[in-house]
């Protein structure tokens, strides 16, 4: 048998709430958040952190889950997809992704949502350069990324109209 | 019929899971005493499998081991040969080819396993090239590594070379591409002589896994069941694979007695699935000097990898819409699958068209050049109108006008100013920019005769309550089949959209409304949903429990009433060909296809002569389309089918290394990024099909067939070099670019 | 074919000093593990041999960004997000910025650090060509002590740099000259975003009179490691830019470069655009 580390102890805040798990130092916090926590809106598109399928909220900051070593999420705030609606309230991006026909397979859409968060907390009236490059990090293949575009500047428009709702 | 939600575009049918994370794939089911599954592949293209051993260190008590010999029915996946064993015993025939299959509790574990194993083998020569199978190198398949072959005949194309002034030669070359769905590969199964199979997976036909899962255990067929969880995407990628590693994740529960998971990860998925299959077509064509088509000579050939799966479909395909939307008088198309030792290419949107597609129109561009005519005012003199024939001789009855589509792509994208723009401004820029166009058709549905052979059913049954469910193997993956199929069956019994529940795909509970493959799904079973849920209101309407013009209330109360006083109310309709459609498999000639859709993409591009990248700068997707379901829908399936075309005409490149695809990762395959993709602006005209619903004709595959050649056209527009093959990589365009220079020079 | 993780030990020490005694304790056995973005890649790959990692993840000594009157000074767990925001580098040191930029994604710039890179030693990095455009200095800190040297000169092969197995690199600074050079860099890569190089050129001259006084040329993706184009600044060096002379120097340039072929690009490709880079360079010089 291969030699074995032993795993380790993990509490974090996933979604607001206090979370445990018991991890392999190197697992993967995608692992953590799908196997241990059951969260399985994070999804695995490619390993790698090429694809953003796998994004998440990391103290505030947008990563690629499959690449965050699980010892990492010790003593972290996570934000998985799971946290972004507030109960049966969608947020502005989820609810314009949803008029907008910005999701498809929906395969990235967990990823695409976090991301798209995450950039309107940068740039709340982002342009679309800035669109473009916040989103680069999230590969979709169904939509050509058109309708998600539409979706993104909806989002800042109904968050504009309605209040803030991006967060 | 009152069209309240068709031609609207409600909320997706399961958006809301969607965006909140909560829609579940494969992987995101566990199940209580699942065991997970991998598959040890071969390293080498071809040989004789001599041993396998099992290496030290690992607990092999405690895994489910599985080969070929575990395998109680045939050692084959059924698809339409039967030449591709499930597992390979004696010989293999291509790089990752599945040999030996391994289960246990610990995913780690299992990694270490599938390291440690060895398979010994005596190599074989192999061959990895057309070229190098056409001359048999290496016979691989049959007498002559050929897996198909068509010949097409219209007219007397021999006689009719005397009648042209000019003839015009040319060779293109399209490559493998990955279809990429950003969900990988994967299934759930249990496996055992009393209850059967079971499996859950992410697929596209839940139908031809169940007839793969009959032969390979010999049971009858109500003893399997596949289920279709949400599927991130499929392209093709997911209509024949996964009956086998449905198979493969079967087996280890029938061996194991256990619940058996296998998912790939991408690495896996990119090198062991399949791809779009390789292509060559020299074409030949006679014109007169102003211009008339008057013969064509076609030589297509494709790369079916080392078994022969579907490529005799795609082979179909790419021979009947090799012409081109022209009036061609006289035809030969001489077409072939053959063998190489790669893993067998597969079904990939589009499926053969559009590399017909990228020949023809590369080549016309250089025809119309050869007859000092611009390729608008060439095509012009030769689009196919009303009461002509096609390739196989299908005569066009619709008001098909090419005329009017070009017009308004070139009132979009601004074409002529751009043109005449670029020319002034290119000498001597950096940045050289240029504007082209493709026009071609699309053959919607199974070809010829397929459509009758296929029989597709489906059953609307309505509940107690008043909701309306559809029972049909058409899968959800992305094009919005739940939701459309919700606003037909709505507006047929002028109820709620929100009243129609689409069954889940399980071939348990659904009928074998057909695959979810060819553009068919709208137009063929959506059909059959319209006419099955009217059924069911000619079942009330008759029995007297409601009037034709009915509220909703109404209705509900009287399936509450139907449901109570006579039993289950339930629709059920088979497919019936439109009348008239005479097809001759052996001639390959008449009616290829109930319609067409027509389309004229323009693609604006700019190519950096520091760097020699491309890229496309604007995109215009004209097309009719019958009609237009759902407006974002329809929009979606084109933009994201133009994005897939981008990435196939610029960027995707796999490179193969005796037959193995060595840049298996999406950090070396390249697809587009958000960055990378330009606006692409969709624009439908609308004449009805008659046999689609409400006169919808099927377009998922459409948009992969026009951007390619519109792109490399534009290409030649910007720097007057003249690619013959995609993708135009940098590494190309500066080889073609420096060529031109040379000559120059 | 992901490696067999629960070998794998990623320890996190509290402190500089916990860290630097592992590191002579146990010289070799520990590789220090900054943001992941590419060790964690080669685990999913099955292509990290190496088993032992400390993570740097507590140790604030090795964070922050200070601009002092001459230079400006970066933490080795700097992430390449830390330095798109920081209005000294985007004012002084638009290469280095420019690189962070194009590194990955937004979400791979939150997580990779530059001495993660350094020390990752890819000749396809981004920003090296920058640092060295900008006569960076690294600081390497042991239980021996601590020592500035240039980078320039750091990496010696493929993969081989000056870093004794008791050391960790903990500072990177730049000297605070370079705002009066004309300044150029661009990253070639297979898409417009999150790719890695096919050729990636860096080059800051100062100019006077339409002579080039001084000269700084790099370039990635074109050796076996990220390159210091002396050769060619030193033909460069005291020359009016002229067509000839510009020419003169895509010769040189050819001649001082070793691309390759690989998976991603030719080795014809990058000798021609790395001479074309070069080329825009030095006429945007010439304005």
């Amino acid at each position: 048998m291969p030699e074995t580390v032993s795993r380790i102890s993990i509490a974090c805040r996933v979604n607001g709430e206090p979370r445990r798990a018991e991890a392999y130092p190197m697992a993967r916090l995608l692992d953590v958040l799908r196997e241990e926590m059951h969260l399985t809106g994070t999804k695995e598109g490619c390993g790698e952190g090429e694809c953003g399928a796998c994004a998440v909220l990391l103290n505030g900051a947008i990563v690629n889950s499959c690449l965050v070593p699980a010892i990492e999420a010790d003593g972290a705030d996570i934000r998985t997809i799971e946290g972004i609606a507030r109960g049966d309230q969608l947020n502005a991006v989820q609810e314009a992704f949803l008029e907008c026909g910005g999701a498809q397979c929906g395969i990235c859409t967990p990823g695409m949502i976090i991301a798209s968060v995450a950039l309107l907390e940068r740039h709340p009236h982002p342009s679309n350069a800035e669109i473009r490059e916040g989103l680069a990090g999230n590969l979709c293949r169904c939509t050509g990324y058109q309708k998600i575009f539409v979706a993104v500047v909806r989002a800042c428009e109904s968050a504009s109209e309605k209040g803030p709702a991006i967060r | 019929m009152e069209e309240k939600f068709f031609g609207h575009s409600v909320i997706r049918k399961e958006g809301r899971e969607k965006v909140t994370g909560r829609a579940r794939y494969v992987d995101d089911l566990a199940f209580p005493e699942m065991i997970h599954g991998v598959t040890v592949r071969s390293s080498i293209a071809r040989g004789r499998i001599r041993g396998i051993r099992y290496g030290e260190g690992i607990p092999w008590s405690e895994f489910t081991i599985v080969t070929a010999a575990d395998i109680p029915g045939k050692n084959e996946i059924a698809l339409i040969e039967h030449d591709q064993p499930c597992l390979a015993s004696e010989v293999i025939n291509h790089p990752e080819e599945p040999i030996v299959l391994l289960a246990h509790p610990d995913r780690y574990l299992l990694e270490e396993a599938r390291r440690a194993v060895q398979i010994d083998v005596e190599p074989l020569p192999a061959i990895f090239s057309m070229e190098d199978s056409i001359a048999k190198r290496a016979v691989i398949f049959g007498e002559d590594n050929v897996f198909k072959a068509y010949h097409l005949e219209k007219g007397d194309v021999d006689a009719a070379w005397a009648k042209a002034d000019i003839i015009v030669e040319g060779e293109y070359r399209t490559a493998a591409q990955e279809q990429l769905y950003i969900e990988n590969q994967g299934m759930i199964a249990t496996a055992n002589p009393a209850d059967g199979v079971t499996i859950w997976g992410s697929l596209q036909c839940p139908y031809y896994v169940h007839k793969a899962l009959v032969a390979l255990f010999g049971l009858p067929a109500e003893k399997i069941r596949v289920i279709q969880a949400e599927t991130g995407g499929g392209f093709g990628g997911k209509e024949e694979y996964p009956s086998i590693i449905a198979a493969h994740a079967a087996l280890l529960a029938w061996k194991s007695g256990k619940r058996v998971k296998i998912i790939y990860d991408r690495a896996e998925d990119m090198v062991a699935t399949t791809k779009r299959h390789p292509s060559r077509t020299r074409h030949r064509t006679g014109v007169t000097r102003d211009g008339k088509l008057v013969a064509m000579d076609i030589d297509f050939v494709i790369d079916g990898g080392a078994y022969a799966t579907l490529s005799s479909v795609v082979l179909s395909r790419g021979t009947i819409h090799g012409a081109g939307p022209y009036f061609v008088p006289n035809l030969r198309v001489q077409a072939r699958a053959v063998a190489t030792n790669a893993p067998p290419h597969g079904a990939f949107r589009g499926f053969g068209a559009p590399q017909a597609i990228f020949a023809v129109e590369r080549h016309m561009d250089q025809v119309a050049r050869a007859v000092n005519l611009t390729p608008e005012e060439f095509r012009r003199r030769n689009f196919l109108r009303k009461g002509q024939t096609t390739a196989t001789g299908q005569l066009v009855n619709e008001d098909v006008n090419f005329d009017a589509l070009l017009d308004r792509a070139f009132r979009e994208s601004d074409y002529h100013a751009k043109r005449e723009r670029f020319a002034r401004e290119n000498p001597g820029a950096t940045i050289k920019r240029g504007i082209g166009f493709a026009s071609f058709m699309h053959g919607a549905g199974f070809t010829g005769s397929g459509e009758v052979y296929l029989a597709s059913v489906v059953e609307v049954e309505a509940t107690r309550e008043g909701i309306v469910r559809v029972l049909a193997a058409s899968t959800e993956i992305g094009q919005g089949a739940n939701t459309i199929f919700s606003q037909i069956a709505a507006d047929a019994l002028g109820i709620s959209y929100d009243r129609i529940e689409i069954a889940r795909p399980d071939t348990g509970a659904v009928p074998n409304s057909g695959p979810t493959v060819a553009s068919r799904t709208s137009m063929v079973v959506g059909h059959l949903v319209e006419t099955a849920a009217l059924g069911i209101k000619r079942q009330l309407v008759d029995s007297g429990l409601l009037c034709d013009a009915c509220t909703e209330d109404e209705f509900v109360r009287a399936c509450k009433r139907y449901i109570e006083t006579r039993g289950p109310l339930r629709s059920r309709t088979q497919y019936e060909p439109p009348p008239g459609l005479q097809w001759n498999d052996k001639t390959y000639s008449g009616d290829a296809y109930g319609t067409y859709a027509w389309a004229v993409y323009v693609a604006e591009v700019a190519v950096d002569t520091v760097t020699f990248e491309a890229r496309v700068t604007d995109f215009v997707a004209v097309q009719e389309i019958g009609k237009v379901i759902h407006p974002v829908l329809a929009a979606g399936q084109i933009e994201g089918g133009v994005a897939q075309a981008i990435g196939m005409a610029l960027y995707e490149n796999v490179v193969w290394r005796d037959g193995r695809m060595a840049n298996g990762q999406m950090t070396n395959y390249i697809m587009p990024t958000a960055a990378d993709i330009p606006p692409i602006r969709v624009f439908f005209e609308e004449q009805p099909y008659p046999f689609g619903p409400h006169g919808a004709k099927g377009i998922g595959e459409l948009p992969m067939d026009g951007p390619a050649p519109a792109i490399v056209n534009a290409i030649e527009n910007a720097t007057g070099i003249c690619v013959r093959e995609i993708p135009a990589t940098p590494e190309v365009m500066m080889e073609a670019m420096t060529e031109k220079a040379g000559a120059l020079a | 074919m992901r490696a067999y993780v629960p070998s794998y030990d990623l320890r996190v020490p509290g402190s500089l000093s916990e860290t630097l005694a592992l590191l002579a304790r146990e010289p070799g056995v520990w590789q220090p593990f900054a943001g992941g973005t590419d060790l964690m890649v080669l685990l999913e790959a099955g292509k990290l041999p190496h088993k032992r990692f400390l993570s740097l993840s507590k140790l604030d000594d090795l964070r922050g960004i200070e601009a002092t009157a001459d230079f400006v000074i970066l933490g080795a767990m700097t992430t390449y997000a830390e330095i798109q925001k920081h209005p000294v580098l985007q004012a002084e040191f638009p290469l280095l910025c420019a690189a962070a930029r194009e590194t990955g994604s937004v979400a791979t710039q939150n997580r990779g650090t530059l001495g993660g890179n350094i020390v990752n030693a890819s000749p396809a990095a981004d920003s090296p060509p920058a640092l060295l455009v900008y006569d960076a200095e690294i600081e390497l800190v042991s239980q021996r002590g601590a020592r500035w040297l240039p980078y320039h000169g750091f990496h010696t092969g493929y993969k081989k740099m000056q870093l004794a197995s008791d050391e960790l690199l903990r500072a990177i600074r730049l000297p605070r000259r370079a705002k009066p050079w004309r300044q150029y860099y661009r990253k070639v890569g297979t898409r417009k975003a999150q790719a890695i190089s096919k050729v990636c050129f860096a080059g800051a001259a100062l100019v006077e009179g339409g002579a080039i006084r001084e000269i700084r040329i790099a370039l990635g993706s074109v050796a076996p490691l990220v390159l210091r184009a002396v050769k060619t600044e030193d033909a460069l060096r005291g020359r009016l830019v002229t067509p000839a002379v510009i020419a003169s120097a895509m010769e040189t340039l050819a001649r001082e470069i070793a691309p390759i072929d690989d998976i991603r690009s030719t080795a014809r490709y990058r000798l021609r655009v790395a001479q074309n880079l070069l080329e825009e360079f030095l006429s945007q010089l010439a304005k």
